[in-house]
């Protein structure tokens, strides 16, 4: 009996014991928007066993003139009931890869750009730990007419009383939990509004899978309380913008790898892949950063980093080397500050991978600790204009996406420098 | 009752594979003679036989049936394997056997119809379900559940968990369940089973969490116990 054939057991029989109606198959576009398309059980077998095919010239990133049929092909190991559903509406979910007719990887799937990383890096014997802070805003409504309306106006850990707020926060990690989602701890962020969900660790591919489900989660369940849920990376001027700090290790043979001798308890290969990722940084930012909005998280003053330099305390830094228990040493790790919630989180692990193995194959020297060795793009249009000219991206998502994505956001840059903001009105109408 | 099932004349391949699958102790007795099947059955008897009369000459294979049928001591259900020339044989001759399977064989069939056999019979140490502690596993439905709650198990997670809880008060490396659970390269490495056991101790929930135990600078246990043999 294959692998396969007793996962696609266990996954029909357990659509029919516990009643599931329907089957979304989740995938993502390029830009990390979450794409589903839901089947009944009566269309799974076959869905399992053949993929499902569709139109993928309507997807973003996945348009190509010639060839726009493609299929999903379900992840099952990925197979989840969604707890959210009342009792009698099963709804479950599998995430899906998405493949050329032929049954080749498709080059517009962010996930199997993820897995190809992946498996370079286990291929030199390394398995790619990640584990992200993800911040959020809550608001009183999604409505776009108007100011957003922060849901409290709690801020950093603070125990507010039993607020909407957060009971729907708490109300959410109990839910990530009943779906095998391990959450370290969850509390009120610097801002009004601002929550944050740290995550435990796991391999890459199945945080990328995590990071949107958790998105998915945070927002469906405000929505059935009546508010709004955002990832907005700066949805409120004067205070603290979202991040998605990610903390990474390597492990080999089921040790850290990231554990030595060097300059606080790091190894060679940590400081190694340390320097490749603040070499490789500025690049790799359209990537992590991938929104107009995403430059306005990224200024000097806040948490949020701005100089390609690394630190131990330094919260403003782009790589922190955070301390660690002497009993807890297996929790060596890098914690990489730039990246933000609303970025597509396999190409971000993808990337960011892709960009410390460079160091750790490389010979890139690592700049003293607090020193800035260059600048991070300031805006989308800078960020993006770095990545036209990167091997590595080329080389890392592929010329498909690299090509669609400049295409994509250059137009995004274009249409928002076309405009006059209130900013401008205010300011310069009563002078100029 | 008993869990030893015979295989005559072997137990190779699928027959193995299925005898495993189903959870149940093979013995072998490749004469298929009678006082040979004696001395290898245990003091409860046998659950039952699979005879594969494709191994050798088909009315010698009838004849072991027809002797086992006649002992006083019941044999359990019979099984018979064998090719699909051999079909028409088996006319006036249903009497001799419980079911018979089809040449080539099918591990999952086999290990299907020998549990259902077993079952029918009233051997219920084929256990089609795992209890202990408040949780509950269906191996045939795939449901598990914990206190009375269903748990929503991924296919990894319920394998894990099976393997865990077949297995109890025994002490599993990392390594050890890796391969024997997945069987195969993660991008997880064997960090893997430690991401899994967090996700399974989430599901069971804060009570049962303590199902799983961590041991520490080993792996992992399944069960309530203190005593634990390391394997």
């Amino acid at each position: 009996m294959s692998l396969m054939h007793s996962q696609a057991q266990y996954v029909l029989r357990t659509v029919e014991e516990r009643g599931v109606r329907f089957v979304q198959l989740w995938f993502t576009d390029v830009l990390g928007r979450h794409k589903a398309f839901h089947v009944t059980p009566a269309e799974l077998e076959d869905a399992l066993d053949q993929g499902m095919t569709f139109d993928g010239s309507s997807i973003d990133g996945f348009s190509r003139t010639s060839e726009s049929d493609v299929l999903a092909r379900p992840d099952l190991t990925t197979f989840q009931l969604l707890p959210w559903y009342e009792e009698g509406t099963g709804i479950a979910r599998v995430f899906c890869d998405i493949v050329n007719i032929d049954g080749t990887p498709f080059d517009g799937c962010p996930r199997q750009q993820l897995r190809r990383v992946l498996d370079g890096a286990l291929a030199q014997g390394y398995n790619f730990y990640v584990a992200p802070e993800i911040e959020y805003f809550y608001f009183s409504s999604a409505s776009d007419a108007g100011r957003p309306e922060p849901l409290d106006r709690g801020s950093y850990f603070d125990l507010t009383t039993d607020d909407v707020a957060s009971q729907l926060r708490r109300r959410t990690v109990l839910t990530l939990e009943e779906m095998g989602i391990g959450v370290e701890h969850a509390q009120h962020e610097d801002a009004p509004g601002q929550h944050e969900i740290d995550l435990r660790y796991t391999d890459a591919l199945t945080m990328a899978d995590t990071v949107m489900s958790v998105r998915h989660v945070v927002k469906e369940l405000a929505r059935q309380a009546g508010v709004a849920a955002s990832f907005m990376p700066k949805p409120l001027v004067g205070v603290q913008g979202s991040g998605m700090h990610t903390h990474l290790s390597l492990w080999r043979d089921d040790h850290n790898a990231f554990i030595g001798d060097g300059p606080y308890g790091l190894s060679e290969v940590a400081v190694k892949f340390m320097a490749g990722l603040l070499h490789h940084a500025p690049e790799i930012t359209a990537i992590t950063n991938q929104w107009v909005n995403s430059y306005k998280r990224l200024m000097p003053g806040g948490e949020a980093p701005v100089g390609v330099e690394w630190a131990r305390f330094n919260a403003a830094a782009l790589v922190r080397v955070p301390s660690v228990k002497p009993a807890r040493i297996d929790s060596t790790r890098l914690e990489y500050r730039s990246p933000d919630p609303a970025a597509n989180p396999y190409l971000a692990f993808a990337v960011i991978l892709a960009a410390g193995l460079r160091g750790v194959n490389g010979d890139y020297p690592l700049p003293g600790e607090g020193e800035v060795v260059a600048k991070l793009p300031q805006s989308l249009g800078e960020a993006v204009d770095l990545m036209a000219g990167s091997e590595l991206l080329h080389e890392t998502i592929g010329e498909h996406q690299v090509e669609w994505f400049l295409r994509n956001k250059r137009t995004e840059w274009d249409a928002y420098r076309a405009q006059v903001t209130p900013f401008e009105l205010d300011r310069y109408l009563p002078l100029l | 009752m008993s869990d030893v099932v015979l295989c005559v004349p072997a137990c190779e391949g699928p027959v193995r594979k299925a005898c495993d699958v189903t959870g149940v102790t093979a013995v072998v007795a490749s004469s298929g003679r009678l006082n040979e099947i004696a001395s290898l059955e245990p003091t409860d008897g046998f659950a039952g036989a699979i005879i594969n009369a494709s191994a050798f000459p088909f009315t010698e294979a009838m004849n072991l049936c027809r002797q086992l049928r006649s002992r006083e001591r019941s044999s359990g259900p019979v099984i018979l394997l064998l090719d699909h020339y051999q079909l028409d044989d088996l006319t006036f001759r249903e009497d001799l056997f419980d079911d018979f399977v089809v040449g080539p064989f099918d591990v999952s069939e086999l290990a299907t119809r020998l549990r259902h056999r077993l079952r029918r019979s009233g051997n219920d140490t084929v256990a089609p379900r795992i209890d202990h502690g408040g949780l509950s596993m269906n191996l045939e439905t795939y449901q598990a559940t914990i206190a009375g709650r269903v748990m929503d198990l991924t296919y990894m997670e319920y394998e894990l968990l099976r393997f865990l809880a077949t297995n109890p008060n025994r002490v599993f490396t990392r390594e050890t369940l890796l391969s024997r659970v997945w069987g195969y390269e993660y991008y997880g490495g064997a960090r893997t089973v430690d991401v899994h056991v967090r996700r399974l101790r989430a599901k069971l929930g804060e009570e049962h969490a303590h199902l799983i135990q961590t041991v520490r600078s080993v792996g992992y246990k399944f069960g309530t116990s203190n005593e634990f043999d390391v394997s």
